[in-house]
């Protein structure tokens, strides 16, 4: 049976004897008997090798996909090797959050480090810590543009149907309602954006490029909130942006998204990282564990949690947010992910996304799946035929590809990457091709 | 030392990915006007910069970290070695239920683990920590009154002894927060309690062992006055690793239980997370779950839906590897392995606690259980040193300080958490620190002030970092921070 007890039962028996017990019952005399455990019904407890050898076998029961053209809110990107070799120094690993600065150097720096990045990534002005992942930081920042009067949350229908109905879970709690904002040929219809905003409008998130890969009139949208007196909140795909017109050049009050793209594995779907970055003026109003620079005694530059007036330990029921643990190792690997691409690195990971996503669509086509909206996009896109779609995915798998997600009757949406090569997207397409029998 | 954006030269890049082997994508895109200033360099500078940023910062792998209220027990290795398999970490969360049946497995059976810990009949793993998993369960009792057409309950009641995130959490889902006074035995004054409750009592919230480091030997009745009331209580699992396979959550009266997978079940914290924080609920609240649930049938597993779900609280089935890694851990531990842990985490507290009796008054002087809290007020009084002197006296010893300042109702309050991974060595040594302490603080009181003395930065102005916040670095061409 397996134990991280260092102390042998007799030491036990005699740190007991010398603080004046005879047994471990003694200890716990204050719980009614009444209510304590006669038996746990778990197995025995394991040595390490059995351990493993379980977990590994639970895992052999996974398919592990080679080629992968689904997206959908995870994304199958190269991450290099730094990352996990930095990730799993047990400094970062092991320690709590980083509450005592003095020795915490070297994480709140590399939060002071991140949030720069996730700055210079949305031009906006200031950033947090991380929170849980995309979903939830699209919640969060709709909590942080309610205000008295203002308590409508407008939601564009062209966002990740999961992250709206985190914003929905979110809302219900806090009795915000929200409304969707009707599609049009695949983007937000801005006329009716602009006809359901009124002066009790808190804001209205969209998304960038949206749930069908496609680019929105960003600036246009943003114009339309901020003309009823709402927030502009953007939700990004962080290797997007290393092309793609900044949320701060949008006109975004707040900028959000998923962090998962930059470096983190696909895991089933976490652990992930919400990014948040918000103007100036909001800064105050972010959730969450934020990073600032001062000086220690010495003069010397230092790091330390700041702004702490806003957080639950302080607040309590008045506070931001309740955040107290965040995702710090997601935003570190993250922090390191952007420093190894650089700028350049960005760049071409995005345009490698932006053509295989173009040359899968047109091989698609080709095999007889049209394009659903004939608008740019970015990395994904939605597909279109009569062929029954869990026949064409049937078929991918069965030659080791996982394909796009249904997300409607005859429509794949469709995801291609950085790690995606031409030799796979056009074997892909003769699968779907003999399916389709085009 | 240097930032990343002080370090490298323009044009050094690591090479990472490929050409492109298909046409270039000829298409209009709205680009940014604005180059992304990121560092440019080698890998050679990357390593060695987060090399030397991982020397200045004590995990528990770099010593005691009795920091109360967050369990810093060790972490076991063969943990990171599960999440690390490829069939876990390379598994696309939307991928088809027949490929995915190991990790619906995990889901499931770890569920099934953390009821029988918990007395609770159901689990979601969707929360990704602690306070995430209070606001969950928390919505949960507000979708259960709603349910009901019961819509006059918008109070719960905390005691004044509770995390920060409780009340936080609460005010989250749009309830008036009740706060009532702890006894003078630092526990739940019952007749304040049955004052507080009405027919707008939603619940309560209560962690057990309270935050002084008590159980209070009075939960069944408490949880009696909330439940008679119509209320539902909920637990804040933060202190299960002092009673975990002794007594259970469910077994007094509670109705919604949170775990902290990073602390009670031992996955690392990675500096402030992932974690995970799987919430538990009795049968009546189960249809109330969100996201969906992980179920077998003939040997195979699927997701289900709950009827009346409160939505999603996370993308997915929440940290998913985290879950892997806190499975692991109660497959090792087992059924005689978790109720020792508890009982050692227990012994080792009291241990601590007897020791410095002498010198450091404990706020409450009786058996504690998981840790205990120590007051300074005294000392304060007498020679002006502080808890906050005292924690950073400890810097200079290598330990991690306890928890400052917490709970709220014990004045220079020092909360001490030794964790049962800890062994009699270590503990000694603390003990010895203390007392060194003590005595320095006697000898030369204003010398205690200057604590730490030989960490990387000395105590930091944390005025000047809040009232001008400093939240980025500027590069040289932006001149001063807007």
């Amino acid at each position: 049976m397996g134990s991280y007890l260092p102390n042998t039962k007799q030491e036990q028996q005699e740190m007991l004897s010398e603080i004046g017990r005879d047994s471990f019952d003694a200890l716990f005399a204050g719980i009614p008997e009444e209510v304590k455990v006669k038996e746990l019904h778990l197995p025995s407890g394991l040595s390490e090798m059995e351990t493993i050898r379980t977990m590994e076998e639970l895992a052999e029961k996974n398919t592990i996909f080679r080629h992968i053209f689904r997206g959908a809110g995870a994304y199958h990107h190269y991450i290099p090797a730094i990352v996990s070799s930095v990730s799993s120094k047990e400094e970062f690993l092991t320690a709590y959050t980083p509450y005592q600065a003095e020795i915490s150097q070297g994480i709140l720096q590399s939060i002071f480090e991140y949030q720069t990045m996730i700055c210079e990534l949305t031009g906006m002005d200031a950033s947090n810590a991380s929170v849980y992942d995309g979903a939830t930081a699209a919640a969060e920042a709709v909590a942080m543009c309610r205000e008295r009067k203002r308590q409508t949350a407008y939601v564009s229908a062209t966002v990740n149907p999961q992250v709206l109905s985190v914003i929905r879970t979110y809302c219900y709690g806090s009795g915000t309602e929200v409304k969707l904002v009707p599609e049009k040929e695949g983007v937000t219809d801005q006329e009716a954006l602009a006809a359901a905003l009124d002066d009790t409008s808190a804001c209205f998130y969209l998304q960038q490029p949206n749930y069908y890969g496609i680019f929105e009139d960003a600036e246009a949208l943003g114009a339309a909130a901020h003309k009823a007196g709402a927030k502009f909140i953007m939700g990004c795909n962080p290797i997007a942006l290393a092309l793609m017109k900044t949320p701060a050049e949008c006109g975004a009050d707040i900028a959000v998204g998923e962090g998962q793209p930059l470096g983190l594995g696909l895991s089933f779907g976490g652990p992930y990282l919400g990014f948040m970055a918000a103007d100036a003026r909001m800064t105050r109003k972010l959730p969450g564990r934020i990073v600032g620079e001062t000086k220690d005694r010495d003069g010397r530059r230092a790091f330390v949690l700041t702004l702490q007036a806003r957080e639950q330990h302080i607040r309590r029921e008045k506070a931001s947010s309740n955040i107290c643990s965040n995702q710090a190792l997601c935003a570190l690997k993250a922090g390191v992910y952007m420093a190894a691409m650089g700028e350049a690195g960005m760049k071409q990971a995005a345009s490698l996304c932006l053509s295989k996503a173009h040359y899968l669509q047109e091989s698609l086509a080709k095999a007889g799946l049209s394009l659903k909206y004939e608008k740019p996009f970015f990395h994904e896109f939605v597909t279109v035929s009569d062929t029954d779609p869990e026949k064409i995915l049937s078929a991918l798998e069965q030659n080791g590809i996982l394909g796009g997600l249904s997300i409607a009757d005859k429509e794949i949406l469709w995801c291609a990457t950085e790690m995606n090569t031409k030799a796979e997207i056009d074997a892909a397409a003769a699968v779907v091709k003999e399916v389709c029998g085009a | 030392m240097k930032l990343i954006f002080e370090r490298g030269k323009e044009g050094r890049q690591c090479t990472l990915l490929p050409q492109c082997d298909v046409p270039a994508a000829e298409i209009e895109i709205p680009k940014r006007a604005k180059p992304l200033r990121l560092p440019h360099l080698s890998e050679t500078e990357i390593s060695r910069h987060y090399t030397e940023l991982a020397g200045q910062v004590h995990g528990v792998n770099n010593g005691f970290y009795p920091l109360g209220s967050c369990t810093m027990k060790y972490n076991p290795k063969v943990n990171e070695e599960a999440a690390a398999l490829a069939g876990f970490a390379r598994i696309h969360p939307l991928q088809p239920e027949h490929t995915v049946q190991g990790a619906l497995e995990v889901l499931e059976r770890t569920e099934e683990m953390l009821c029988e810990i918990t007395g609770m009949d159901s689990v979601t793993m969707q929360p990704a920590a602690g306070a995430h998993g209070e606001f969950t369960g928390l919505l949960l009792i507000k979708a259960y009154h709603d349910s009901r057409g019961d819509h006059k309950r918008t109070k719960i009641i905390v005691p004044d002894s509770a995390h920060g995130t409780n009340p936080a959490s609460a005010s989250m889902v749009g309830y008036e927060v009740v706060s009532i006074p702890s006894g003078s035995d630092g526990c739940v004054d019952l007749e304040k309690l049955r004052a507080a409750v009405g027919d707008d009592t939603a619940g309560l919230m209560l962690t057990n062992p309270n935050t002084v480091g008590l159980f209070d030997k009075n939960i069944i009745e408490i949880t009696s006055v909330i439940h008679e009331a119509g209320g539902l209580n909920y637990y804040d699992g933060a202190n299960l690793n002092a009673v975990m396979g002794i007594v259970r959550p469910g077994d007094m009266g509670f109705d919604v239980v949170h775990l902290n997978l990073h602390k009670t079940f031992s996955t690392p914290h990675g500096g402030g997370g992932p974690g995970s924080g799987p919430v538990g609920c009795k049968a009546f609240l189960k249809e109330f779950l969100p996201g969906r649930q992980a179920v077998c049938e003939d040997g195979t597993f699927s997701l289900r839906k709950p009827e009346h779900s409160i939505g999603d609280v996370k993308s997915f089935y929440g940290n998913f590897l985290v879950v892997v890694r806190a499975m692991a851990y109660i497959l090792m531990l087992g059924k005689e392995g978790i109720p020792e842990a508890a009982q050692n985490a227990v012994l080792n507290a009291n241990y601590m606690m007897e020791k410095l009796k002498a010198l450091y008054p404990p706020a409450y002087d009786e058996t504690c259980m998981h840790e205990f809290v120590i007051t300074l007020e005294q000392m304060k009084r007498e020679n002006g040193v502080t808890a906050m002197d005292i924690a950073k006296s400890l810097l200079d010893y290598g330990i991690h300080p306890p928890t400052m300042y917490f709970p709220l109702i014990v004045h220079e309050a020092l909360m001490i958490e030794p964790t049962e991974t800890e062994s009699r060595e270590t503990l000694d040594e603390a003990i010895r620190a203390f007392g060194e302490i003590y005595a320095k603080a006697q000898e030369d009181p204003e010398a205690m002030h200057e604590a730490p003395v030989s960490t990387y930065i000395r105590r930091p102005d944390e005025v000047q970092a809040a009232r001008k916040p400093v939240l980025r670095w500027s590069f040289p061409e932006d001149g001063e921070q807007k």
